[in-house]
């Protein structure tokens, strides 16, 4: 999976920039690259419906993130213990990798899942279901509760964002 | 192995973006750098190799398909997700209107 590993190094790339970049909203072009190079790597590893969800997805992001910074660009400050604050960050981070890549080692291999559920989904879908996609099948029959959840959350997000941005009876 | 680590690799700028930056839209960028990580491990874990996408079609030259599971997992994360972003970002939206700046050490004051 040599391409596979090319798009996570240009996926990294993109993120240290979006990371690193002082204007606000370069840093927000390169997080969308981040996320349509993840929409590639979705069709790489064979997730269509992913792939279409996480496009429109990430290009609703990035028209969020602009309308948050347009206009509003502004120095960042440097000021307090910088030296120590970065040296603590980084020595956790190096802690965190080492464990995960310790935790790594007891994951099944790359490329031979563990299928015990799925295969019943697999071997029964279609004749359960009658849907000849079997993602759509398992979102919308066998977890069907797990979407009326996300529907759920969706419109208290809704009424949250409502709530928060309201103009009318703000006292000035 | 190495696909699971760079997933690592990923997930860790997004932490440092979280731990160590002061603005609140780049805070908001390291949350969806660690989200778009997560989703990336849950669908490598799933991936068969040499498999197909899980859809039933009349000549099925590949017999072996996919985990569908986390397909449909991720599937519902990504869009909370994108529900995520627009309630943090209507809120920095607010306090910028408020306060007149991003950075977070300069609204810790409480203003009536």
């Amino acid at each position: 999976m040599l391409e596979l590993q090319i798009l996570l190094v240009f996926m990294i790339i993109g993120a240290i920039v979006a990371v690193k970049t002082k204007d606000l909203l370069s840093a927000v072009i390169a997080v969308g690259t981040v996320g349509l190079g993840l929409s590639v790597a979705f069709l790489i590893l064979k997730a269509p419906d992913l792939a279409i969800a996480q496009l429109v997805v990430e290009i609703l992001v990035v028209i969020i993130l602009i309308r948050a910074t347009i206009r509003k660009d502004l120095p960042f400050s440097t000021s307090g213990r910088w030296f120590f604050n970065t040296f603590v960050v980084f020595v956790f981070l190096i802690v965190f990798l080492i464990f995960g890549y310790i935790c790594m080692k007891d994951l099944p291999k790359f490329g031979e899942p563990i299928m015990k559920v799925a295969q019943s989904f697999l071997n029964n879908g279609l004749k359960d279901t009658g849907a000849t996609n079997l993602v759509s099948s398992i979102v919308l029959d066998y977890r069907a509760y797990d979407t009326l959840g996300e529907a759920t959350i969706l419109f208290t997000a809704v009424i949250g964002v409502l709530a928060v941005m309201r103009k009318v009876g703000r006292k000035k | 192995m190495s696909l699971y680590f760079l997933c690592l690799v990923l997930f860790s700028v997004g932490l440092y973006c979280i731990l160590r930056k002061r603005n609140l839209i780049k805070i908001i960028i390291g949350i969806a750098i660690t989200e778009y990580a997560v989703n990336l491990f849950f669908v490598l874990v799933g991936y068969k190799m040499h498999g197909r996408a899980p859809i039933h079609a009349e000549d099925q030259a590949i017999l072996n398909m996919v985990d569908p599971l986390p397909q449909a997992l991720v599937l519902t994360a990504i869009v909370i997700g994108l529900a995520i972003t627009a309630l943090i970002a209507s809120i920095a939206i607010r306090v910028y209107e408020k306060y007149g700046t991003f950075d977070i050490t300069k609204i810790r004051k409480l203003k009536g």
